[in-house]
């Protein structure tokens, strides 16, 4: 069996929980963030955004600004003069600086860069831009229709059906089987539509950057993101610059929960800086962080099953249509994926319109387009399990996928754990505890695919014997630590004897961004391999001082070992003295490894949750909730909870209160966190995780991604736990109080 | 932009009447969030923090008078006037976060003249009487006169208020607030009621006070839901009439916090929720 897959074994460090290595400086304010830093002569940057949903940009005057004492630069559209010849950066470029158009409310038309803040602000009031205002559309159904305004002609994809508006610019159809005939075998088909709002990742830390970029095509970019390779790559390829010439450094983060996978400030403040000659910080306002950076899609959505009075389902067909916002959008294909990923059906057909809207371009969030689709099809499987009087729990795991499973999106699963999670809940106490009046319990399984993809990491052993582990992903869930634990497990040194940080873009070899779950997988699975590589040098090194053969000599508890009595009776030699004498032995030890990861391993879970409804005001309250999912291995079982309670926390946000609310005019009415309501602390019950370890055979240790699934179930759970409480099925999301009080009044 | 110090009433007079873009800086809640999203750019701040009598609670004939820069967590630090009026000190306790509360006064509560704000249809229904000084001296007016509508008040050129006065509190008497939010904290009112009764020998309620907030322009002193009280034993019929009246009288608009259906509905439910705690309090129950 080749190496990288999956062994059994005791652990020593993996698995345990250790104090986390960033927790002091960030609780000291220590901590440096995007906004942290400064340079020399270093420039304010701000931003001047389009007040219009949809509008020509018929003028941009910017003398009035530029002769501000103190401003040093301004640019517009015109100042990009590099043409990306992809028609993905294109639209970047365009969506962080427009061009022609101003194609929603906070869509960037001009910048300045200044001495002061101040300056700066009063020089965007100083700009003159004249626009000609043009119709708009922000809900995704009006989008659709034939006549709605168009956002930009001729993006439109040939798998699109006739009779739709240019802003439907493509269709995906996933599934196998015969539906229709499906539906015929089945005891009761029920067939309903959704909708889900626009919500926003929330991350608690503004984007933020410090850029600096020289005459001689020289840069650096200091930047709160989730991949600097990837900032670097687009910047790059935005403003024409040789990816070699740009040096990105990722700050520390405070979240990003997919919405740090893009760029918005960072090609602009490259084109201050290099226009004013000077380093050019640029921090956005939450108001701009909610108008301009992406929201994840809002939905509409038809789900139709068909159940046997058994609770088999025979048939099941899905509609997704989302709203990309204004430019083509990639996320309703994911929905139509995922959405019956987690059963073992014969027939079921899916398809996902990506339709675009004045709205600001949809971004990547948790498990992107995974809740949505798992919040229609689980309520549906809810209320045949209601209408044919059949246990939620039982009828999905009559219906569950497992390993052999063709999935309704295509492959084949292997060994997964989604029965394990079903028959956790079943045993959990929770499943069982008594419910009061006005209260319901939810149940609901989510699925998420889980990435690979590149990654380099570099493995030094210092001279005195301690581990520089370099990654070149930005932690966002803890990974620093969960790669010094996998890196001190396979060296056999102790914890504190390894320190891990994260790379700028000149350090290693490309890194994807962190995302799609991927990190602990593909970068532990990258460390596991350098430390590995590092070993097989040690070994050498040994036996060379023992004047014995390389494959004479074993690896274990930190130190070199003859292989057996034959090996010759040679004392361990540790990785301290070995390290100590490398300058004689071959020189420094290094070891590293370079890898496009794959394996690694779909991901489900299962959540349950207690909700009441107070039947005079429709407010939910959210009394006990329990989340279910695999791990695959735990490596540092705290974090791996987190995952799991934030991701259930965002969903009971998505699920409850939190909206992307619009205007008649186009315009986000609520850019802030006063009247974008994510939970408080005091909204949430303490969110029970339960840990479920079925190995996935693509990872050393068998580690799974588990940081986008616990967002997947929650929209449907607490639909689920609201519509039992309230005696009748919600459809639409958020559950807000008006929203529920209307349904219990039956309007 | 200036900022000024007074440590005493008449300077801050005179320096606000002196500079007509002047503006009073207490807890700073509102004004700094305004100050920051450049909606507001005042040629000078006041900061009246340094004007000893405006930083202190005294007892002033058995009722409270409250200095307009007494942040709300000092307030309900002193046991006695929360055994008082615990109705306003919890009204005011609901602005903001632990942090706010340090900072945030009643009086800019109240001169923020915002529909939604917690404190005033608990002060109003208290019968809370505001002090203002001014370039012609001092004037009282009841709260409920003060705002004239959304970010609106009646305090004229050169006039600031100085303190807030919780009469004595009669009694067989309590009061109450309670606000709608669509979560649990840290929100604005969808809907806000403060309420007070006095119950004579027999129990019957002889008086009462229902403020409805952010369901009209301005803090709504309503007679018609005080009339479904008194009299009455405060029993399910009063609370009734009461919930239907305070849904009748509530003219609320459709607005990203909620629409006028549900603010109604919300006004009803509410009033009858918060006249249930007054009267407990005022039977000496809770």
């Amino acid at each position: 069996m080749p190496k990288d897959e999956f062994q059994a074994r005791d652990f020593k460090i993996v698995g345990t929980r250790p104090l986390r290595p960033d927790g002091i400086d960030k609780v000291t304010g220590k901590a440096r963030y995007g906004a942290d830093v400064t340079a020399p002569g270093m420039l304010w940057g701000a931003v001047l955004r389009s007040p219009h949903a949809h509008a020509r940009i018929v003028s941009i005057d910017t003398s009035a600004a530029e002769a501000m004492k103190g401003v040093k630069a301004v640019i517009t559209r015109a100042d990009f003069t590099y043409q990306p010849d992809d028609p993905g950066l294109a639209d970047v470029l365009d969506n962080c600086m427009a061009g022609e158009k101003a194609r929603y409310d906070g869509h960037a038309v001009a910048a300045v860069a200044a001495t002061s803040k101040k300056i700066a602000h009063d020089a965007l009031d100083a700009i003159k831009v004249e626009y000609e205002v043009l119709a708009h559309v922000t809900d995704v159904d009006e989008a659709m229709k034939p006549d709605a305004p168009v956002i930009e002609a001729g993006r439109q994809q040939e798998n699109v059906p006739a009779g739709l508006s240019e802003n439907v610019t493509s269709r995906s159809k996933y599934g196998h089987g015969d539906p229709e005939a499906g539906f015929s075998q089945a005891d009761l088909v029920i067939e309903r539509s959704f909708t889900t709002a626009a919500t926003h990742q929330g991350y608690i830390e503004p984007h933020a950057c410090l850029a600096t970029l020289g005459a001689d095509g020289q840069g650096d970019l200091w930047v709160c993101t989730q991949g600097h390779y990837m900032v670097r790559n687009t910047c790059a390829g935005l403003l024409g610059l040789d990816a070699g010439m740009l040096r990105v450094t990722a700050s520390e983060i405070g979240g990003g929960f997919g919405g740090k996978t893009h760029v918005w400030i960072e090609p602009v403040a490259l084109m201050l800086s290099r226009k004013a000659g000077k380093p050019v910080k640029l921090v956005m306002s939450r108001d701009e962080v909610f108008r301009a950076t992406g929201p994840t899609a809002s939905s509409s959505i038809d789900v139709k099953i068909g159940m046997k009075k058994d609770g088999t389902i025979t048939g099941a067909t899905a509609t997704y249509r989302l709203q990309a916002g204004a430019y083509p959008g990639a996320i309703a294909f994911l929905s139509a994926m995922c959405g019956f990923a987690p059963y073992d059906l014969e027939n079921v057909r899916t398809e996902g319109f990506e339709v675009m809207t004045n709205r600001p371009k949809a971004a990547a969030y948790r498990a992107p387009g995974a809740p949505m689709a798992a919040y229609p099809v689980e309520s549906v499987i809810d209320e045949l399990c209601q209408k044919l009087d059949l246990d939620p729990l039982e009828t999905r795991l009559k219906n569950a996928a497992d390993e052999g499973t063709k999935s309704a999106y295509g492959p084949t699963y292997p060994a997964i754990g989604l029965k394990a999670t079903l028959k956790a809940a079943q045993s959990h106490p929770h499943w069982t505890a008594p419910l009061g009046e006005n209260q319901g319990r939810g149940v609901a399984c989510g699925f998420w695919f889980n990435f690979g993809g590149d990654t380099c990491v570099s493995l030094m052993v210092n001279p005195d014997g301690t581990v520089s582990l370099s990654e070149g992903n930005p932690d966002i869930g803890g990974s620093r630590a969960s790669m010094s634990m996998m890196a001190a497990e396979e060296l056999g040194v102790p914890l504190d004897q390894v320190r891990t940080i994260i790379a700028d873009t000149a350090s290693l070899g490309q890194n994807e961004v962190t995302d799609g779950s991927r990190v602990t997988f593909a970068v532990g699975l990258a460390t596991i391999k350098a430390a590995r590589h590092a070993i097989e040098i040690m070994k050498e090194r040994a036996a060379m001082t023992w004047g014995i053969d390389p494959e004479a000599v074993d690896w274990h508890d930190g130190a070199a070992h003859p292989a057996g009595p034959n090996a010759g009776k040679f004392p361990p030699m540790t990785i301290k003295e070995i390290a100590a004498i490398a300058s004689n032995t071959g020189g420094p030890i290094a070891g590293h490894h370079e890898v496009n990861a794959e394996g690694a391993g779909v991901s489900f879970a299962t959540h349950m949750v207690d909700t009441e409804v107070d039947p005079e005001t429709g407010a939910v309250k959210v009394l006990r909730y329990t989340v279910f999912q695999d791990a695959g291995k735990a490596v540092h079982p705290d974090y791996v909870e987190g995952q799991f309670q934030g991701g259930a926390a965002q969903g009971i946000g998505w699920a409850i209160n939190e909206e992307y609310i619009y205007g008649e005019d186009g315009r986000l009415q609520n850019p802030g966190f006063l009247d974008y309501r994510v939970p408080v602390a005091s909204d949430l019950p303490m969110i029970e995780p339960v840990i479920l370890e079925i190995p996935n055979p693509g990872h050393p240790y068998g580690v799974r991604g588990v940081g986008e699934t616990s967002i997947v179930p929650p929209l449907a759970a607490i639909a689920n736990a609201v519509s039992r409480a309230a005696g009748v099925r919600l459809t639409s999301l958020p559950m807000s109080p008006p929203r529920v009080l209307a349904a219990l009044k039956g309007q | 932009m200036r900022f000024e110090t007074p440590t005493t009433v008449d300077e801050a007079v005179r320096l606000l009447s002196d500079d007509p873009e002047a503006r009073i800086l207490a807890g700073g809640t509102d004004l700094l969030v305004r100050l920051r999203a450049r909606q507001v750019a005042p040629s000078a701040v006041i900061d009246v923090k340094r004007i000893a009598e405006m930083t202190v609670i005294t007892r002033e004939e058995g009722g409270w008078r409250i200095g307009a820069a007494v942040p709300s967590a000092e307030m309900n630090e002193m046991s006695d006037l929360c055994a008082d009026w615990p109705g306003v000190m919890e009204a005011a306790d609901l602005i903001g976060s632990t942090q706010i509360q340090g900072r945030a006064t009643m009086a800019g509560n109240l001169c923020n003249a915002s529909p939604a704000a917690d404190s005033v249809p608990a002060m109003v229904a208290a019968g809370a009487v505001a002090r203002i000084a001014g370039p012609s001296g001092t004037r009282d007016v009841a709260v409920e006169d003060i705002p004239t509508g959304p970010g609106q008040t009646s305090l004229k050129p050169g006039e600031l208020i100085t303190s807030i006065f919780l009469p004595v509190k009669p009694a067989m008497s309590g009061d109450a607030y309670l606000r709608f939010i669509p979560r649990t904290e840290m929100d604005i009112a969808v809907v806000g009621v403060g309420v007070h009764v006095t119950l004579d020998d027999q129990g019957k309620i002889s008086a009462a006070r229902v403020a409805l907030g952010a369901v009209a322009p301005t803090v709504i002193l309503s007679q018609s839901c005080a009339d479904a009280l008194i009299g009455t034993p405060g029993d399910d019929a009063a609370l009734d009439a009461l919930a239907a009246a305070a849904t009748e009288e509530a003219t609320p608009i459709d607005d990203k916090r909620g629409t006028v259906a549900f603010r109604k509905d919300i006004a009803g439910v509410l009033a009858r929720r918060t006249a249930k705690i007054a009267i407990a309090r005022a039977k000496g129950d809770a």
